[in-house]
């Protein structure tokens, strides 16, 4: 009974938010809450998607996301081998940095990242954006990345080797599969670490056309207050792609997290 | 940002001696990722202080040339009565965040172990949810929630009989916003730290408590003197990553207060934002962004030696 108010308590405004969305107008501005939606309409959402810019703001967080993971996997899965299967000096000072700079919140950082960037004119592009994503998700998952490559024997690769792969091709034909789960799941958390990602999207692309999706929905409100149905809409299109590959690729995720993470 | 539940094991990895290409390779293997590491957090982290050794305003911006003052900016913000303000607010604000969601978070995780598995399955599923709402998302709900006119926790208030909040806005009273700011932000931490919590509480062998319970321990002994201490690593990092996120926050108050906080609402990380980009005191915007890092670098320096002795007395 408890389990389930907590749910509740913790679902609720996911709930309201999705059934505004769904209300007409008049429906939404109640003194007294319609818990459900009861005549149903899609205009909220016709209406959002109407709305200036936002094609071109999901395009730039696709592509913000997409190549941002993609330069991130590949780094990330380089770094894991390198610190899970070979000792070499400089290992431990550079597992010390990767969890030190975690520590580090990046809104301290906005101030030098927007100087740094305005020096080389890539304020208001979309490739600073993807660099400063990149630096941020890297660390964690270079460590999360590490632990699943550690937690295949290297005597697989080995037993490979003397079957007569050669050391790269042992590699590719034997850890690469097996990583295959703590790929997927550092790759949910990169996209929903940059998907959700408002502060520096804010504060390096000040045009409307070069925003993403998070901007754009917290420049909803007009000076006459939010237009709290088309917002909620927009609000539900937002979080949904996270959502939904979150849920898509969850099974992948079973233990993949923390098992990654807890067992170094 | 996240980060990984444990220490870094410090023993080196086994070497085996080979050809030179063979030992060059791990470094050709960790040079991206050291160069964009390096460029774009650790670079930038020392850029900022030297910033705000400097004044640099809007004609400093435009050369890209800042004047060298020293240590004028720390004197000017020391003796600053707003930013006291700012930090005493953000102390508190940070102690109420960080006390509530990891009291709640290891009830809710407690909780989770004695349930019925259907029932586990959808509280789980439901802070999954939560954890992957964008946070602007979940900002703009509670907005609505909480709206003077129409907002359903207005209406759910009076309904209870808590008192008449037929328009009452809560943002009128610095000290119920910040309440609301509360709730906000650890409603937003429940999961992650719930999860973080509860993952450890599986961890936790049953013939231990067993043991307890047969030498009379109660529940609340058990969990006291036998997981509690088992999960100090886990409670540290907890503790430790939402002191970061609270004492730093930014997205909630922002736009909560569509994105024109008055100086009530600032947190460190809002009143380091208006300095520079509001009015274009870049070198000011950088000194109160560096006294925020101090702080918590003396937070993360506590938490390391903790996490250190701990794992010296295993």
């Amino acid at each position: 009974m408890t389990g389930i108010a907590v749910a509740v308590v913790m679902l609720f405004p996911i709930y309201w938010m999705v059934i505004t969305a769904f209300k007409p107008g008049r429906d939404i501005l109640t003194l007294e809450p319609k818990w459900f939606p009861a005549p149903f309409t899609l205009d909220n959402f016709k209406d959002a998607i109407a709305r200036p810019y936002f094609l071109e703001d999901v395009r730039n967080s696709l592509v913000i996301v997409g190549v941002m993971l993609v330069l991130a996997l590949l780094i990330s899965f380089l770094a894991a081998v390198a610190t899970a299967r070979f000792g070499f000096r400089g290992r431990n000072a550079f597992l010390v940095m990767i969890i030190g700079v975690q520590m580090v919140p990046l809104n301290a950082l906005i101030i030098p990242l927007y100087l740094m960037l305005d020096g080389v004119g890539q304020t208001d592009a979309l490739p600073g954006v993807i660099a400063v994503y990149l630096a941020v998700v890297l660390p964690f998952m270079i460590w999360t990345l590490r632990g699943f490559v550690a937690n295949i024997p290297a005597e697989l690769e080995e037993s490979a080797m003397i079957d007569g792969c050669t050391r790269v091709g042992a590699f590719f034909r034997i850890t690469f599969p097996l990583v295959g789960p703590g790929l997927v799941a550092t790759a949910i958390f990169g996209f929903i670490q940059a998907w959700n990602e408002y502060i520096i999207a804010y504060v390096l692309l000040s045009s409307p056309g070069n925003q993403t999706l998070t901007v754009w929905l917290a420049s909803f409100t007009t000076n006459h207050g939010p237009e709290w149905g088309p917002l909620m809409a927009a609000a539900t299109l937002t979080g949904l792609p996270v959502v939904a590959f979150f849920l898509l690729l969850q099974r992948y995720l079973a233990g993949g997290l923390t098992a990654g993470a807890v067992k170094g | 940002m996240g980060v990984a539940i444990t220490t870094p094991d410090l023993e080196p990895a086994p070497t085996r001696p080979g050809p030179l290409r063979t030992r060059l390779l791990p470094y050709g293997l960790v040079t991206p990722s050291v160069a964009v590491i390096g460029g774009i957090l650790a670079f930038p982290l020392g850029m900022l202080v030297w910033l705000s050794l400097q004044h640099y305003g809007l004609r400093e911006l435009i050369a890209h040339q800042g004047e060298w003052v020293w240590l004028d900016n720390y004197r000017a913000i020391l003796v600053d009565p707003l930013f006291r303000q700012v930090i005493f607010r953000s102390l508190a604000f940070t102690f109420a965040c960080v006390v509530l969601t990891v009291v709640l978070s290891t009830l809710i995780a407690l909780l989770l172990l004695r349930v019925r598995r259907a029932v586990r399955v959808i509280v789980m599923s439901a802070l999954v949810f939560v954890w992957a709402t964008p946070v602007i998302v979940t900002v703009d709900i509670w907005q609505w929630m909480f709206d003077y006119e129409f907002g359903v926790i207005n209406y759910l208030l009076t309904q209870l009989h808590v008192g008449n909040f037929i328009h009452h806005n809560w943002f009128d009273n610095p000290l119920q916003g910040w309440g609301v700011l509360v709730v906000v932000a650890v409603w937003g931490a429940i999961p992650f730290v719930t999860i973080t919590v509860f993952a450890g509480l599986l961890q936790v062998p049953g013939e231990l408590l067993d043991a307890a319970q047969v030498d009379g321990a109660g529940g609340w002994q058990r969990f006291r003197f036998v997981t509690a201490p088992m999960l100090k690593p886990i409670f540290l990092i907890a503790t430790c990553l939402s002191t970061i996120w609270d004492f730093g926050i930014f997205n909630q108050p922002y736009v909560l207060l569509n994105q024109r906080p008055s100086s009530d609402y600032y947190t460190i990380a809002i009143y380091s934002y208006r300095e520079s980009f509001g009015v274009s005191q870049y070198g000011l915007g950088a000194t109160i962004a560096v006294l925020m890092v101090i702080v918590l670098v003396v937070v993360t320096f506590l938490y390391v030696r903790e996490t250190l002795k701990v794992a010296e007395i295993q």
